[in-house]
């Protein structure tokens, strides 16, 4: 049936990218399936977003300086415009899973240059992206690993990759926290950074020997005089390791999970798909493109749809291409790029090195209400060319009853599924003005002020709501 | 209780991110203070001294000035058995007293489901902030979450009143639970009608408030602020939350720990002294608390997790001074170098909610734990 192909793809497009305007959606189904998520494998394949065409514009939010909203305004404009859609959604899946902040950094060029790594890393070898981010500068200072000294052993950065990068809780104990630390003592950040660091300096990644310490660890059950990369060697051997990077991809592109801290005494809501999951990691020997391809196969991942809360950078993201005409980076990105953050998810700024809490946790009635006025506006906006395009759509069906119209705009937003309740109402407000017709020029005008009106009331779904 | 008619009203101010205890109350004349932090000591010269045990950082002179009035209250020790040192699972203690399981309900949601049982205020309490804090969530339970409260309401892009109100009267049916809907589907009904609900009720706190106080552009200023806005519109809230932050001082502690709390001293200052400009501080306490304290012995530029930290109390009914004892510095008697604790924290809900809120708070906290006494019994 060729719209059940058409919402299967929607559905793949809204979670593996920021959803497809509807001439992309039919275009891909005729292309099929596994070769649409075979090209989104291989994101070498598609057109990045060209960073100097934002700069060109913009060029002082080149190295930003500390002023709110800049650094995510360059990420804005890569969201928008890359066609390497899962290559970005792997980009905010780690930015997730290693999430770093601005608030602590205090330097969006570090930040920005994380992300690119996980751009180019991301859809790799797990282990490889785990000794990159430990050589990050920007995780090394968010999690003080630039004051883990020999003599004097900072936990933090320990600590945090294997409670929250690798294994999970319950998965080692706290001496393997300490020997873990010992490790990586002398991983540092050169040029050392400026007391008050107003000059922004590039950081880089260095290793000074003098500051290693150089005894005996013993960690998960080895001893050995281990730096670093040895002890990354075997947590990614861990399958506790595996479990937790498939449950995270899981959590992010299939089905709302519970949030990160409760993984270690709750179970994962389809046990089997994570075991097969960690096996392709084992297999793979730890590579995540693998994993992402049994994923998107998965019966599991195709049942799945509207069965996720969207993220606030989705909900943002997806909005912005669906409606159009912000691939240009015109003044205002800045303030477009705050969106997400007042809907709680302040990209470059978690608010912890957990990460955001995620699914009914992006709901409450302050971001419930940024979600819908944010979307509203947009959808509303008869300027748009996304929105001119459904127009014309509904305008191709001629004159449309309540029902006809409602079920067209329906279908138009993804195809968009409802509850029969939530159907009785748009179609009783659509009643109100009766049929849709567009025989002359006022009645277009009016019947497109209509079909915009409609818009923001199926955003302002709680349907709408889910991914 | 107090004497007069008014409800009891409780501000949580959370400082995220683990305050260091040694530098916020700071011992005096102790060898082990100075000997332990070569780097993040605070010179005894600067820490306002309190009396001859105990000062204050300097930053807080504000707070110092609240002590001194009576206000005050320091309740030492406080944390919980089995200190956990990750920042994000000792939060999750504090806010659902669930220290052996995960806990999917907040103390203040389930207090604020007492206060108002049958719903009828949707503002009864209000989170303050871009997120809702999981201490004030309870599957159910209205909480109203506000990060700016001059721009608070729905679908204010629809052009005409007339339309508008339309608009928001079928988004109303849209949302009202039906039968055989998930939970998710339930709690995105509920919040979007209690959205709707307290947008109605917050938009006249900042259009009556005018006061003399000049709040600093700093976030939790601004947040004390609207709490003081919407506390004086009178529309029955009794709990507020709002948190200032990172206290996570692994590095640079000085200069960084020292802005944090002259940020948080004049907030809280200015909210006070707001108050009383408007003769309503009689029956306002706040709390002030940390996930846990930080390590007695520093790192040679900050101090890494630890574990007991201090609480405040603040306000008119509190009876000012020090509650339960500053634990040893000693060696011996610490854990893992961490100060133990010695004051159970769902004791000092317990106070709150017993002695302040008159409520049960055993099933709130999870059972009977010692109460330190900083309300004047009646």
């Amino acid at each position: 049936m060729a719209n059940e192909e058409l919402a299967l793809m929607a559905h793949l497009m809204r979670r593996a990218g920021f959803g497809a305007t509807r001439e992309e959606l039919e275009a891909r189904v005729q292309q099929g399936y596994e070769n649409t998520v075979e090209e989104l494998l291989n994101p070498a394949t598609q057109d990045p977003a060209d960073r100097l065409e934002f700069l060109r514009y913009h060029p002082g939010f080149w190295k930003p300086v500390t002023s709110p909203g800049m650094g995510a305004a360059t990420w804005l404009y890569d969201l928008i415009n890359t066609q390497r859609v899962l290559q970005e959604k792997m980009a905010l899946f780690w930015h997730q899973v290693f999430a770093t902040g601005q608030s602590k950094v205090d330097h969006w060029h570090e930040i920005q240059n994380q992300i690119d790594m996980f751009r180019e890393l991301g859809m790799g070898d797990y282990r490889q992206l785990l000794v990159e981010l430990a050589k990050n500068p920007a995780m090394i200072y968010w999690l003080d690993n630039c004051d883990n000294h020999a003599y004097a052993v900072n936990e933090n950065w320990g600590r945090e990759l294997l409670e929250l990068f690798s294994m999970g809780v319950g998965n080692y104990t706290e001496d393997d926290v300490r020997e873990c630390s010992r490790a990586f003592t002398g991983w540092t950040l050169s040029p050392n950074i400026p007391r008050n660091a107003y000059g922004r300096y590039n950081w880089g990644f260095e290793y000074r020997a003098e500051d290693h310490d150089e005894g005996d660890k013993t960690f998960l059950g080895h001893t050995g005089n281990f730096n670093g990369e040895d002890i990354i060697d075997i947590v990614c051997q861990r399958p506790a390791t595996a479990r937790f990077i498939a449950r995270h991809l899981y959590n992010f592109f299939v089905a709302d999970e519970p949030q990160v801290p409760s993984w270690s005494v709750t179970p994962p809501r389809e046990p089997e798909l994570i075991e097969a999951l960690a096996q392709v990691y084992m297999d793979s020997n730890y590579n995540i493109t693998p994993m992402l391809r049994s994923l998107f196969l998965s019966d599991s991942f195709k049942n799945a749809r509207f069965s996720k809360i969207k993220s606030p950078a989705e909900m943002v993201v997806s909005t912005l291409r669906f409606v159009g005409g912000f691939e240009f980076p015109a003044p205002g990105i800045g303030n477009l790029s705050k969106q997400a953050g007042y809907m709680g998810q302040e990209l470059l700024n978690p608010p912890s090195v957990e990460g955001w809490h995620t699914g009914a946790e992006w709901i409450n009635s302050g971001t419930l209400m940024k979600r819908v006025n944010f979307a509203a506006d947009m959808v509303g906006d008869l300027d748009r060319p996304g929105v001119q395009s459904i127009v014309e759509r509904v305008k191709r069906q001629g004159d449309l009853g309540p029902d006809k119209f409602v079920d067209t705009c329906l279908d138009l937003m993804g195809p968009l599924l409802v509850n029969e309740e939530t159907r009785q109402q748009l179609v009783g407000h659509a009643a109100e003005s009766g049929t849709l017709t567009w025989a002359s020029q006022t009645e277009i005008d009016q019947s497109s002020q209509r079909v915009a009106e409609m818009l923001q009331l199926v955003v302002a779904t709680r349907e709408y709501q889910y991914a | 209780m107090t004497s007069n008619k008014k409800d009891p009203v409780l501000v949580v101010l959370q400082l995220s991110g683990g305050n260091d205890y040694l530098n916020t109350v700071i011992p005096l004349d102790d060898p082990i203070y100075r000997d332990s932090r070569p780097v993040v000591a605070i010179p005894e010269n600067q820490v306002l001294p309190l009396n001859g045990q105990i000062g204050f950082h300097p930053s807080m002179g504000p707070v110092k000035d609240l002590y001194d009035r009576g206000d005050v209250a320091i309740i030492h020790g406080v944390g919980y058995p089995n200190s956990i040192r990750s920042h994000f699972r000792s939060m999750d203690i504090w806010h659902t007293c669930e220290p052996d399981k995960m806990g999917t309900e907040g103390w203040l949601g389930l207090a604020t489901r007492d206060l108002d049982p049958r719903k009828e205020n949707v503002v009864t309490t209000v989170s303050f902030g871009p997120a809702m804090f999981r201490a004030v969530a309870v599957p159910g339970v209205p909480v109203a979450c506000v990060d700016n409260l001059e721009s608070y309401g729905l679908l204010t892009g629809i052009s005409g009143q007339d339309q508008r109100s339309k608009i928001l009267n079928r988004f109303t049916q849209m949302y009202t639970p039906t039968i055989g809907n998930d939970f998710v589907m339930d709690y995105l009904g509920d919040t979007g009608l209690e959205a709707m609900a307290g947008a109605d009720i917050l938009k006249v706190a900042p259009q009556q408030y005018s006061s003399g106080i000049e709040y600093a552009d700093t976030p939790i200023a601004q947040k004390l602020k609207g709490i003081a806005q919407i506390h004086l519109a009178g529309v029955g809230t009794r709990v507020f939350y709002c948190d200032h932050g990172s206290f996570d001082s692994h590095a640079n502690q000085l200069g960084m720990h020292s802005q944090l709390w002259s940020e948080v001293s004049d907030a809280i200052g200015d909210f006070f002294a707001d108050l009383r400009e408007h003769d309503a501080a009689d029956n306002v306490v706040m709390l002030l608390f940390s996930e846990f304290g930080r390590r007695v012995k520093d790192n040679g530029s900050g101090t890494d997790h630890g574990a007991a930290g201090p609480a405040f109390a603040i306000g008119q009914p509190v009876q000012g001074g020090e509650y339960g004892e500053y634990p040893s510095r000693r060696a011996e008697d610490l854990t893992q170098g961490d100060l133990a604790p010695n004051q159970d924290f769902r004791g000092l809900y317990s106070t709150f909610l017993e002695d302040w809120l008159g409520l049960d708070a055993v099933p709130i906290v999870k059972g009977n734990f010692e109460k330190p006494k900083f309300f004047a019994t009646s």
